[in-house]
């Protein structure tokens, strides 16, 4: 029999989780890229990668302390925006697409190459950077528990520290977009050439937006270097960039909450769809005999790419997005 | 005296020749060209635009009108040429650039931002705003300016008739009203030039009255305007003055009056040999001149010499019983 306790309580964790936190720091930037400027951006991850190593290298290798290496892996995402931004955002929207991604796999292969094992450590990766991280870890009980829900006290540390991070981009992020700045970027989603006509000029916005979002992109992977705690670089693979946008369309892009919202469902259902299957298929007399356990792992994916089928047929615009808005025609 | 009759007045001494200059020229331009490929899309060698008049471009199409507007208003980057706004130059700027000096275009199929409020629209156009820079959004008290341009996006949208559409997102509204938030969002921006790319085009025809009597307002109100249009009847009624384009050139120019007289604008319009009388026989086959001007057209089509094929039987044209005709 499938115990839906245990399912329902490993979601919630997973609601909550270090998961959930970084692909919601991954697609708030992804909401300021593609949800309100239209920019298409497939190498968040390349973001995050120089986030999470600018601060690792910046701490371990040069002695930064932690909150000056925080600080150098967010001007990393915003160096990095300014640097794909001015050859790409003069051209069409697909250059860009095509030379982000490009360049996130650039930096995960120059990352791992053994000729920079003295800098990002190489295959064997990095560590040692998180330790005054650990050290300001206010909760000292070895274990805490909420609704049932055990978290160990690092976890609970890197949780809380992540979601003020999220809370903190959602309020900039909330401030931001009712202002005339961000009235700008929406004119630009909607077409750039009548936001030139009437002065602005397109090319800064599309590179403020770009550092914006990759800056919270970099967050993400600062936020992922902590809690995990070491830096391999095979992590920071092109699939993170899609699951990053899958959190987005989920949640609706060009809403605020959107991405969070998504990125904590996504997650919640991964967990919910992997326990599932994985009651189902293990034990001595399985529910579901034909699939080995060992595959529940690429199957729970199939489950979740299901679901947002049904939801891009049911609900196009994501949970939070208007549908009205959708089925404008462009013009 | 009224605007429109001053601006007539000061343009009735200027000679209807392509190129004419004018007594008070706000737009001056100089040997612009653009070629796509072998094609020269515009070559006009100079071109002057009245103070406060209402200039119409008219020429048939490809006749370079559109890319010509995208020239003059740094959409487009021209092979050559020199254009001044003011006594200042006005090239090699960017497209925001002409647009903050006080050139404002609208656009031949509408840009209305559909996701955006009709008043978010209007708003937007709205210059100088210190909550569009990125610390201004989030430094500044820029409060007060977006009251004060609310306030002038409510009285432009009551004068186009908007006004109750101010809440609903433009991509709700028909084309007729897309091409006058277009006019009203321009206006946002107090343009001392305003270019209008074919503000007709696709507009139900009872609004069309309503949008010629804001068009003729724009120039009441102080503005030149400089429109890009097909229709003749509109061109005359409101234009002061007409620049006639035709294969990248400008052919005529002149009071509206005066076009349908000008050969050069008919010809462009309806192809040079279209006075002459066209014969036929019973059965409906080109006989007399009508049949030697088809010999022609014929073979400059098949690339063949006309002196080679004296007669239309040659190349099969004609029925072989029309002995009657030489």
């Amino acid at each position: 029999m499938i115990d839906f306790s245990v399912l329902l309580t490993n979601s919630l964790a997973q609601l909550v989780g270090t998961s959930a936190v970084f692909y919601a720091l991954l697609a708030l930037g992804l909401n300021v890229h593609f949800g309100y400027t239209g920019l298409l951006n497939f190498g968040q991850i390349g973001f995050a990668l120089v986030g999470g190593y600018g601060m690792g290298i910046a701490v371990t290798r040069f002695g930064f302390p932690l909150w000056g290496g925080v600080l150098f892996g967010m001007a990393c995402g915003a160096a990095l925006g300014v640097l794909l931004g001015i050859p790409t955002l003069r051209l069409r929207a697909d250059y860009l697409a095509i030379v982000t991604i490009a360049a996130a796999e650039i930096l995960r292969l120059v990352t791992r190459s053994t000729s920079q094992t003295d800098l990002t450590g190489g295959t064997q990766g990095l560590t040692g950077y998180a330790d005054a991280f650990t050290a300001a870890n206010p909760f000292d009980r070895p274990e805490y528990s909420y609704l049932g829900v055990g978290f160990v006290r690092t976890e609970l540390w890197a949780i809380c520290a992540g979601w003020t991070a999220v809370a903190l981009c959602v309020l900039l992020l909330w401030l931001i977009v009712r202002s005339p700045w961000g009235r700008v970027l929406k004119a630009i989603r909607e077409d750039e050439d009548a936001a030139r006509a009437l002065g602005k000029n397109v090319f800064a916005y599309k590179i403020q937006s770009l550092v914006l979002g990759g800056v919270m992109g970099a967050l993400g992977g600062i936020f992922y270097a902590l809690s995990v705690q070491s830096l391999t670089p095979d992590f920071w693979s092109p699939p993170q960039t899609f699951f990053a946008y899958c959190a987005l369309i989920l949640g609706g892009a060009g809403r605020v909450l959107g991405p969070v919202i998504g990125a904590m469902l996504f997650w919640a259902f991964l967990s919910f769809a992997d326990g599932l299957l994985r009651q189902a298929t293990g034990g001595t007399d399985p529910l579901i005999g034909f699939i080995d356990t060992q595959d529940v792992g690429a199957i729970r994916f199939v489950l979740v790419g299901i679901f947002l089928v049904l939801l891009m047929v049911y609900r196009p615009q994501g949970i939070f997005g208007n549908r009205r808005e959708m089925t404008l025609d462009a013009r | 005296m009224p605007a429109d009759e001053a601006v007539r007045a000061a343009l009735a001494g200027v000679a209807p020749e392509p190129g004419a200059a004018k007594p008070d020229p706000i737009l001056v331009v100089d040997d612009v060209t653009r070629a796509f490929g072998g094609l020269k899309a515009v070559d006009v060698a100079h071109l002057e635009i009245q103070r406060g008049a209402i200039t119409g471009l008219i020429g048939p199409n490809g006749a370079g009108k559109t890319t010509l507007f995208n020239l003059l208003t740094g959409f487009d980057r021209p092979g050559s040429g020199r254009w001044r706004f003011d006594g200042r130059p006005l090239h090699g700027l960017a497209p925001h650039r002409v647009a903050r000096r006080g050139v404002v275009r609208t656009f031949q199929l509408t840009k209305a931002l559909a996701k955006l409020s009709v008043l978010d629209n209007m708003r937007l156009g709205a210059p100088k705003q210190t909550g569009e820079s990125f610390f201004g959004a989030l430094l500044t008290p820029w409060g007060r300016q977006e009251k004060a341009n609310t306030e002038k996006a409510h009285e432009l949208l009551v004068r186009f008739q908007l006004d109750a559409k101010a809440d609903d997102l433009a991509g709700s509204l028909s084309g007729g009203q897309r091409k006058l938030l277009e006019m009203a969002r321009a206006l946002m921006m107090d343009p001392t030039v305003i270019m209008l790319d074919e503000p007709m085009a696709g507009v139900n025809p009872a609004l069309t009255e309503s949008l010629l009597r804001h068009v003729k307002s724009l120039r009441d109100d102080g503005m030149t305007v400089v429109f890009v249009e097909h229709d003749m009847d509109v061109i005359r009624d409101i234009s002061d003055w007409v620049v006639v384009m035709a294969q990248g050139t400008v052919i005529a120019e002149g009071p509206p009056e005066a076009l349908s007289s000008n050969k050069d604008v008919v010809d462009a319009y309806l192809g040079a040999h279209h006075d002459r009388a066209l014969e036929f026989d019973a059965e409906g086959n080109p006989i007399g001149e009508t049949a030697e001007l088809v010999t022609e057209m014929e073979s400059v089509e098949l690339g063949v010499d006309p002196s080679q094929t004296p007669t239309a039987q040659s190349v099969g044209l004609d029925r072989p019983d029309r002995g009657e005709r030489t």
